[in-house]
């Protein structure tokens, strides 16, 4: 069993299947999408596969998924057998899950709104997104001050699940975007967190932990 | 005296394909808003006050002057040849001084830090001495015999392999590099940057290459080279200071950065300073 993603290698949604499928060592197709400039995300044939005009779209056999959550969830039921990744058999944990991947989406409206409007000057309120990201930035660093105090790590649970990988991008990229970590130390431990897990994978814009110079010019 | 100097130069300010008629762009040359409009009788650049300005299309973009004298736009003759690929990769932002990113774009140096295991790789870190010259009939900078092993060079290699580059800067904001095309061994990619200036420290970045390639799709060339461009993104916009320091008690450059100084020189040389520091500040 594989899939195919429908890929903009820019894009942080399409990254959190990337770095899931890395994380379980799951080999799959990709299809490149040109999203920008091209548009062809918009384009007849991407519509027809996904009405709605979004990047990623994964489709496995007859299975075609065009929200990110539903392909997390999906990817860690069927390559992670030990269930930790998406904790179906602990009603709780699964149901903390779920809320972070609806928390995740508000990152995608207010952080992933922002990068658009700097790196690619999109149409897009860039006060008003940046402000949003912020709230939403405070609301995670306050879970996870508190989930340190009972020695957590991870948004949920003693492992990292699929709520992870769905709020990572959107909060380390957001520096393209504006905002800085500085302010959010929670946020930055979480973030080197996950970027010391075994098989993480990079994209523009976020960097390995060895190569990690934050705050310090590389060049010149 | 630097906006006088800058504003003869030419600069792309939208892509061709997209300047369909009706269409129309909003940006931003040199702190002078504008606005480019397709019209059937082609592109009209225009600015606040109604004032137009030339434009030519080249290398697949839309290219203006702001001055009354503008130099002549230099070419790329590669961009020509047939059998090539022309590949237009969009525009992104930066918040640096457009000469920032020229820099960047000329260093070899940060590869393997930078663009790991796609353009360089540790252990390979040691940049091999190469040639910088002013070529002073054309008045450009050139690096030649850089040699550079690469686990992925281009879209189109297989595996690792020792890239050859030259390096030419042929105006201020604009960076071009010749490397050794996987497929074709006898020929040169072409890949450049076309940086518009938005102000000293805000630039729109038009990535743009001119490949033999047969075999991989257009968006896969295009991304290629988006992700590369991506990852020098975040580095661009911390790089302190945001200006590019001309006065070379500044900033101390490393021995794989002659094209760096040949560059810096050049530019002050000419008087090419929109966007550059020239005193401690
Ligand atoms: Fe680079």
């Amino acid at each position: 069993m594989s899939f195919t993603l429908y890929n903009w290698v820019l894009s942080g949604n399409c990254y959190k299947v990337r770095l899931l499928a890395s994380l379980l060592d799951v080999a799959y197709e990709t299809v490149a999408v040109d999203f920008h400039p091209g548009q062809q995300h918009k384009s007849e044939a991407m519509l027809a596969l996904n009405p709605a005009g979004t990047l990623p779209v994964l489709v496995a056999g007859d299975l075609v998924l065009t929200e990110t959550p539903a392909m997390l969830a999906w990817i860690a039921a069927t390559f992670d057998p030990s269930g930790r990744w998406w904790p179906t058999n602990d009603a709780r944990a699964m149901a903390e899950v779920m809320e972070w991947l609806a928390f995740s989406s508000a990152l995608t409206a207010t952080s992933g709104e922002a990068r658009l409007k700097a790196v690619l000057d999109r149409p897009i309120d860039l006060p008003k997104a940046l402000a949003g990201a912020e709230r939403c930035f405070r609301q995670l660093e306050q879970h996870l001050v508190e989930r340190r105090f009972g020695g957590g790590v991870w948004l949920v649970g003693d492992h990292p699940t699929i709520a992870d990988i769905a709020c990572f991008p959107y909060v380390a990229l957001s520096p393209d975007g504006g905002l800085e970590h500085d302010a959010f130390p929670a946020i930055r431990e979480w973030l080197y967190a996950i970027r010391g897990l075994p098989g993480f994978k990079t994209m523009p814009g976020i960097h390995e932990l060895h190569e990690l110079r934050e705050g310090e010019a590389v060049h010149g | 005296m630097s906006l006088v100097y800058a504003k003869n130069d030419w600069y792309a300010i939208a892509a061709a394909d997209e300047m369909t008629l009706g269409q129309q762009r909003q940006t931003l040359l040199l702190g002078t808003p504008l606005t480019v409009t397709a019209t059937d009788e082609g592109v009209v650049v225009r600015d606040d006050q109604g004032k137009t300005y030339p434009y030519q299309i080249k290398f697949d973009h839309v290219w203006t002057a702001l001055g009354d004298a503008p130099r002549a736009l230099f070419d790329i003759p590669e961009g020509d040849e047939p059998g090539r690929r022309c590949v237009p990769c969009g525009v992104v932002r930066v918040k640096c001084s457009p000469l920032r990113a020229v820099e960047n774009f000329l260093d070899i140096a940060h590869f393997p830090f930078v663009h790991t295991d796609i353009l360089g790789a540790e252990p390979h870190t040691e940049v091999e001495p190469y040639k910088v010259e002013i070529r002073e009939e054309q008045d450009e900078v050139w690096a030649t015999k850089v040699r550079f092993f690469q686990p992925k060079a281009a879209k189109s290699a297989g595996s690792g392999i020792t890239t050859e580059y030259e390096y030419r800067v042929p105006a201020p904001t604009v960076a071009v590099l010749y490397k050794t095309c996987p497929p074709k061994p006898e020929a040169q990619d072409v890949i450049a940057i076309f940086v518009q200036p938005r102000g000293e420290e805000e630039c729109d970045v038009w990535p743009w290459m001119a490949l033999y390639d047969d075999e991989s799709s257009f968006e896969e060339l295009v991304q290629f080279q988006q992700e590369i461009f991506l990852q020098d993104r975040s580095i661009l916009e911390n790089q302190l200071p945001h200006r590019l320091p001309l006065d070379p008690k500044m900033e101390i450059p490393t021995r794989a950065d002659m094209t760096s100084v040949a560059y810096r020189r050049w530019l002050k040389k000419r008087g090419a300073l929109y966007g550059a520091m020239t005193e401690v500040a």
